[in-house]
């Protein structure tokens, strides 16, 4: 018996391979999915939410915003898809703040699992309900009035560019959920973009209409270039400047905040 | 064999609190060792070095001959821990929980199926398995973050008060369960306000005090260290309380004290019958009553309190009546 305990003890750990660390993040992933599922309200938030903006903006506040040459709901309707995913990445800071104070990430801590896999797989199921909430949007876009002309090849890219968009966002929400890990807090600094980055965009109204001295800021802040992309890759028109501009931000915050967001979690603790 | 734990001049500060001051001991393989120690003794932060979740300010941590920073890996895939707090995810079902950890334990699917099931058994949960743990009470919650440790079958489990807010059977229940994990030959580290459960499990006791080892050895070597046994009064009348201990004073090797809800004096004493006869002689001599008189073998609780002046905090209720006469 001592020798089978002895043997136990000596042998080393398998390797972490980058099998096993996708299997890790599978595994998390599933979980969060599944928390998901059985939390409908929160789901339902995230729908509700940029649909009630949507309905705002197109039939009480749009009828007083006129852009030559624009359907105000063709110029609306795809800032409103961003807006989706966008906030939709406070669920990301919210859920990692509880699983702090829960205490799960000690016990993930505690486990040979691969670091990043809690990361990961929190992000990648994000990244399926910010998908499950576009779609509803968009069919709600629709029918209100806005319509894709461009070809489907540029409409699906520009889908696509929405939910990279979202990922790499998630991953700065999840540095702020494991930065103030007080789920309170999380809720509220989640608001922080849609203050800072949405509004002085062009999301609602063009950029020339702001003050001066707002105008340099908002006219190249990420989701200005994005929404403007994207309504190039829906509705016609040059989209290359704006379209390289958006995937480099995307690709730049996904890579500063997946570094900051791991090296959080190395020494995240309740 | 050697040590399966070996702890060599650990400390971590938070702050201006020292929650560990320079703590060295070692945990032999197969056998229990209880760290007992009141509220804020620093239980829960060696438990956390030791799992690798907090890095110590100074001083090594071994678990298996790995140490705890430079093979930090190599020593998760090797503990168990249950935490002081249930870790279990409230949404997902017992079942869930087990099968999530034991992928992350990088077991096959098949194997972590079959652990799952077998622990929800084990810990009787099987009929529950299935229900979202929001539904489970406390004591089944601590039960399936026991069970979510073991999924690993590790050879070194960490339990941080383990028992704390269980019912006296679920508690017993434990105990047996841990026995014959013991006996199945994996090492055991818990921590523990209860004297009784030291006294019942472990094969080595740890006295922690504000973040210092201020005993450490078998039950009965700590029992020793007070040197023999306690003699028990108990007046008839609580006027009598102080007269008595004052009238046996003399006969004891330690500070006497008193427990007003009881009626009772504790004395510290070397020899056995002749003080017993001698001190109820005088006790009679002088007109006092008496409900019970005896000699009793020192409990853990009275050996905690000649070291370190306090009782343990589980029994603070008790410690706040109780004063210490010289
Ligand atoms: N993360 C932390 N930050 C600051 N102080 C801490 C932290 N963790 C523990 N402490 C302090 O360190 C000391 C030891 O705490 P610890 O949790 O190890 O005690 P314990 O013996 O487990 O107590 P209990 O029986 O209440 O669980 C306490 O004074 C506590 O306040
Ligand atoms: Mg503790």
């Amino acid at each position: 018996m001592t020798n089978v305990t002895i043997k136990n003890l000596r042998s080393a750990s398998a390797p972490l391979t980058p099998k096993l660390a996708l299997r890790d993040a599978e595994g998390i992933a599933k979980r969060n999915l599944l928390r998901i599922l059985r939390t409908p309200r929160q789901v339902f938030g995230s729908i509700i939410q940029p649909c009630l903006i949507l309905l705002v903006f197109r039939y009480m506040v749009g009828g007083a915003i006129h852009i030559p040459g624009v359907d105000y709901v063709n110029y609306l309707v795809p800032a409103i898809f961003l807006e989706a995913v966008l906030m939709g990445g406070a669920n990301t800071s919210l859920a990692l703040a509880q699983d702090l104070q829960m205490g799960m990430i000690e016990r993930f801590r505690s486990l040979p699992m691969a670091r990043s896999a809690v990361l990961i797989g929190r992000t990648f199921a994000d990244a399926c309900r910010n998908v499950l909430a576009l779609m509803f949007v968009i069919a709600l876009g629709i029918l209100v009035g806005f319509r894709f002309h461009n070809s489907l090849g540029a409409c699906l890219a520009g889908i696509a560019l929405i939910i990279l968009f979202g990922y790499a966002f998630s991953w700065f929400y999840a540095t702020i959920g494991l930065a103030v890990k007080d789920p309170q807090t999380a809720q509220t600094f989640s608001l922080l973009p849609m203050f800072i980055l949405f509004f002085p965009s062009s999301a609602l109204v063009p950029i020339p209409t702001m003050p001066g001295w707002l105008q340099p800021f908002a006219a190249h802040q990420p989701v200005t270039v994005t929404i403007d992309a994207l309504r190039a890759l829906f509705d016609g028109g040059p989209v290359f400047n704006n379209l390289w501009q958006a995937i480099s931000w995307c690709v730049g915050i996904f890579l500063v905040f997946l570094v900051v967001s791991l090296n959080l979690y190395r020494k995240a603790t309740a | 064999m050697t040590a399966a734990i070996e702890v060599d001049e650990v400390s971590k500060r938070f702050g201006a609190t020292v929650a560990l001051d320079a703590v060295s001991f070692t945990v032999d393989v197969g056998t229990v060792l209880a760290l007992l120690g009141p509220n804020g003794a620093g239980k829960t932060t060696l438990v956390r070095v030791l799992t690798t979740l907090l890095v110590p300010d100074s001083g090594h941590a071994r678990v298996g001959g790995f140490d705890v920073q430079k093979d930090a890996r190599t020593i998760r895939s090797m503990i168990g821990l249950a935490g002081q707090y249930a870790t279990v995810d409230e949404l997902l079902t017992g079942r869930e929980n087990l099968e999530l950890v034991g992928l992350l334990y990088h077991l096959d699917k098949e194997l972590y199926r079959t652990r799952a099931q077998e622990a929800l058994e084990r810990m009787s949960l099987a009929s529950a398995g299935d229900q979202q743990v929001k539904t489970y009470s406390g004591g089944m919650r601590r039960r399936l973050d026991l069970a979510a440790s073991l999924i690993g079958q590790p050879p070194v489990l960490l339990l941080d008060e383990p028992t704390t807010g269980l019912d006296p059977r679920t508690r017993n229940d434990l105990w047996g369960f841990i026995e014959e994990l013991v006996a199945e030959g994996t090492t055991v580290l818990l921590t523990t306000q209860y004297m009784e459960e030291a006294e019942h499990l472990a094969n080595s006791i740890v006295v922690l005090d504000s973040g210092r080892v201020v005993a450490k050895g078998t039950a009965d070597e700590l029992k020793d260290r007070l040197g023999g046994n306690v003699l028990e009064v108990r007046v008839n009348k609580r006027a009598d309380l102080d007269r008595a201990a004052s009238l046996i004073a003399n006969f004891g090797n330690g500070p006497s004290r008193t427990n007003p809800d009881l009626n009772q004096v504790l004395l510290p004493i070397r020899d056995g019958a002749s003080v017993l006869i001698a001190a109820g002689r005088a006790l009679q001599d002088h007109g006092v009553a008496l409900d019970d008189l005896g000699i009793r073998r020192p409990s853990l609780d009275d050996v905690f309190l000649a070291i370190t002046g306090h009782t343990t905090d589980t029994h603070a209720v008790e410690a706040g009546n109780t004063e210490i006469s010289r």
